[in-house]
């Protein structure tokens, strides 16, 4: 806030306008003024009910989940000195859907409300322990790549090995559609148990500044400033891990956030990750809120996926990002 | 300011640092010198704690904190990652004197104009630091190295790609600090700026010092001849010591 006063209110102003828009539009047409009362009435009204139980759960979700795709984007790109980078990269997201695909199949998902998500969470944690098993305690950051992609490589195999021995097209439709990225009838229990390991996630990564600034110079001069590799590394996948696992699992895969988000503000922060970090989180809750509305806008019948969106939106900017990077001649 | 007892490193089956005792006291400004693959890159790194090493090294002993605010590496691959600003990069340095999220106090600032002036940059603050030449990006990750104003500067080839005003600042910048009782330890791959600025000459051969002493006595013809299998022109003149290298050795 301190070192970009104007870009760090634009962004907040705009998280705040969004997450206002993101309330008052749905199906259900209550007028604005309306909606807010039954919000803050909460009474038993089945206006109040749409407020509490299904478009309140719906905008808290796309600010944390995109400010943590940002966030994780910011650290990833810093970490691995990379406008490449995003945090899908080590793998955790792959294999969080990889155990919600699980959970759909084997009808986890259907015997209890928390069952997919659980699911999409131990995948997450399995994908962490063997990420950290392969790149080891020591080591740079393509050891950490090289172990992500080949994690990835592992979940994105098996989810497909799930999909080809689905026992009907419905069943394989369910889990296309899931992991496509939706945030359409998710209740307050998806908030509550996502909220817990994102908060640990956000510290975790909000703490990875000064270390990013340093690596800026190269691991080998960062280490020299004393910045404890080692332990940044482990905070970073541990931070990630926490938040996008966290954010897969209750919203399915969404793409793109924590890769354009950081690219597009590293301008108007003079490039240093540590101040990319929190316009970066802003940044991600923008656009996610942004293109939640604009499912419900665009084609409001045809429940268009919030993933789709992003992606629709993510890679033609990615696009002029390659563009640019030639254009510069790296 | 380093010592450094029985130092060795060993990849896989070779050895490429074996049994380097040295010790580097205040105000000496050190050119490591030595043929390629002579191990000065890795002698440099194991003294700081950066490799696996076996011996013992003061700089490796200390803790990473205590460490950043002994001694001040700059490596040789001239990394600026993000196009940020000069001052920026430069201010990187005090990382290790500010507590975490501590803004720059007016020390640090000092420290940072001071060498922003010591290696000329004084028009370039503001320029993004990976958009300069080569050389340029080595005077801003130089003057990196000055701001975080440590007892012991270790460089590796700092001179390289600097076109000879700035070889010659940039070797009267680390005598400088020599003379205010710091210490330099820098390798160099110019004799020439060797023989004339440094107070000491230390030679690395196949892992091994060749020769220690200041650069009178140790460059040598024989020496010359049997570490880079060449010959030079060597002598003391009227403008100071003088090393050029002639011809290789069949």
């Amino acid at each position: 806030m301190r070192d970009h006063p104007v870009l760090m209110s634009v962004l907040l102003a705009l998280v705040i306008a969004l997450f206002a828009a993101s309330l008052l539009v749905g199906p259900a047409g209550i007028a604005p003024m309306q909606a807010l009362s039954a919000l803050l009435r909460g009474d038993g009204t089945a206006e109040a009910l749409v407020m509490r139980e299904i478009r309140l759960p719906r905008a808290l979700l796309a600010v944390m989940i995109g400010a943590s795709l940002g966030l994780a984007g910011a650290a990833m790109q810093g970490y691995l000195r990379n406008p490449l980078a995003e945090p899908g990269l080590i793998g955790v997201s792959g294999s969080a859907a990889l155990g919600a695909v699980i959970a759909l199949q084997t009808g986890l998902a259907a015997s209890f409300a928390l069952g997919l998500p659980l699911a999409a969470l131990t995948g997450a944690a399995l994908a962490v322990g063997l990420l950290l098993a392969l790149a080891g305690p020591r080591g740079g950051s393509l050891t950490l790549i090289l172990a992500g992609i080949a994690v990835s490589a592992l979940a994105g195999a098996l989810t497909a090995l799930v999909l080809n021995l689905s026992p009907n097209p419905f069943a394989a439709a369910e889990i296309v559609f899931w992991m496509m990225g939706s945030l359409v009838d998710r209740s307050m229990t998806h908030v509550w148990l996502a909220l817990p390991l994102m908060a640990v996630g956000w510290v975790l990564l909000a703490g990875l500044g000064r270390g990013l600034d340093a690596l800026t110079l190269g691991e080998d001069a960062a280490e020299t400033l004393g910045i404890p590799l080692g332990r940044l590394r482990l905070m970073l996948v541990a931070g990630t891990a926490c938040v996008v696992g966290a954010g897969t699992a209750v919203a399915g895969a969404i793409g793109f956030v924590g890769l354009v988000v950081p690219h597009i503000l590293r301008p108007f922060v003079g490039a240093r990750p540590s101040a990319l970090l929190p316009a970066s989180a802003l940044g991600g809750a923008v656009m996610l809120l942004a293109a939640d509305v604009a499912v419900r806008l665009v084609l409001p019948d045809r429940d268009l996926k919030l993933g789709v969106v992003t992606a629709l939106v993510g890679a033609p900017l990615f696009l002029h990002l390659i563009y640019r990077t030639r254009a510069e001649g790296l | 300011m380093l010592t450094l007892r029985s130092l060795s490193v060993a990849r896989g089956p070779c050895t490429v640092l074996d049994d380097i005792t040295l010790h580097i006291s205040a105000g000496e400004f050190v050119g490591l010198i030595g043929p390629n693959g002579a191990g000065k890159t890795t002698l440099m790194r194991a003294a700081l704690g950066l490799l696996p090493h076996g011996g013992q090294s003061s700089l490796a002993a200390l803790p990473a904190q205590t460490r950043a605010r002994a001694v001040a590496w700059m490596p040789q691959a001239r990394e600026i990652a993000w196009p940020v600003s000069v001052e920026t990069l430069i201010a990187l340095g005090r990382l290790p004197h500010l507590a975490t999220g501590a803004r720059p106090a007016p020390v640090d600032r000092a420290a940072i104009d001071a060498a922003i002036a010591g290696m000329g940059l004084e028009g370039f603050r503001t320029r993004a630091a990976n958009q300069l030449s080569g050389g340029e990006q080595a005077r801003v990750l130089i003057a990196r190295v000055l701001a975080q104003d440590t007892p012991l500067i270790l460089a590796d080839e700092p001179a390289a790609g600097l076109d000879p005003a700035h070889q010659i600042t940039l070797m009267q910048a680390f005598a400088a600090e020599a003379a205010r009782g710091r210490s330099v330890v820098a390798s160099l791959h110019d004799l020439g700026l060797a023989a004339r600025h440094c107070t000491r000459i230390i030679a690395l051969h196949r892992g091994r010092i060749a020769a220690d002493g200041p650069p009178a006595q140790v460059l040598n013809a024989a020496l010359l001849a049997e570490v880079f299998h060449i010959t030079a022109w060597v002598a003391n003149t009227p403008y100071g010591p003088v090393c050029q290298p002639l011809e290789v050795l069949g």
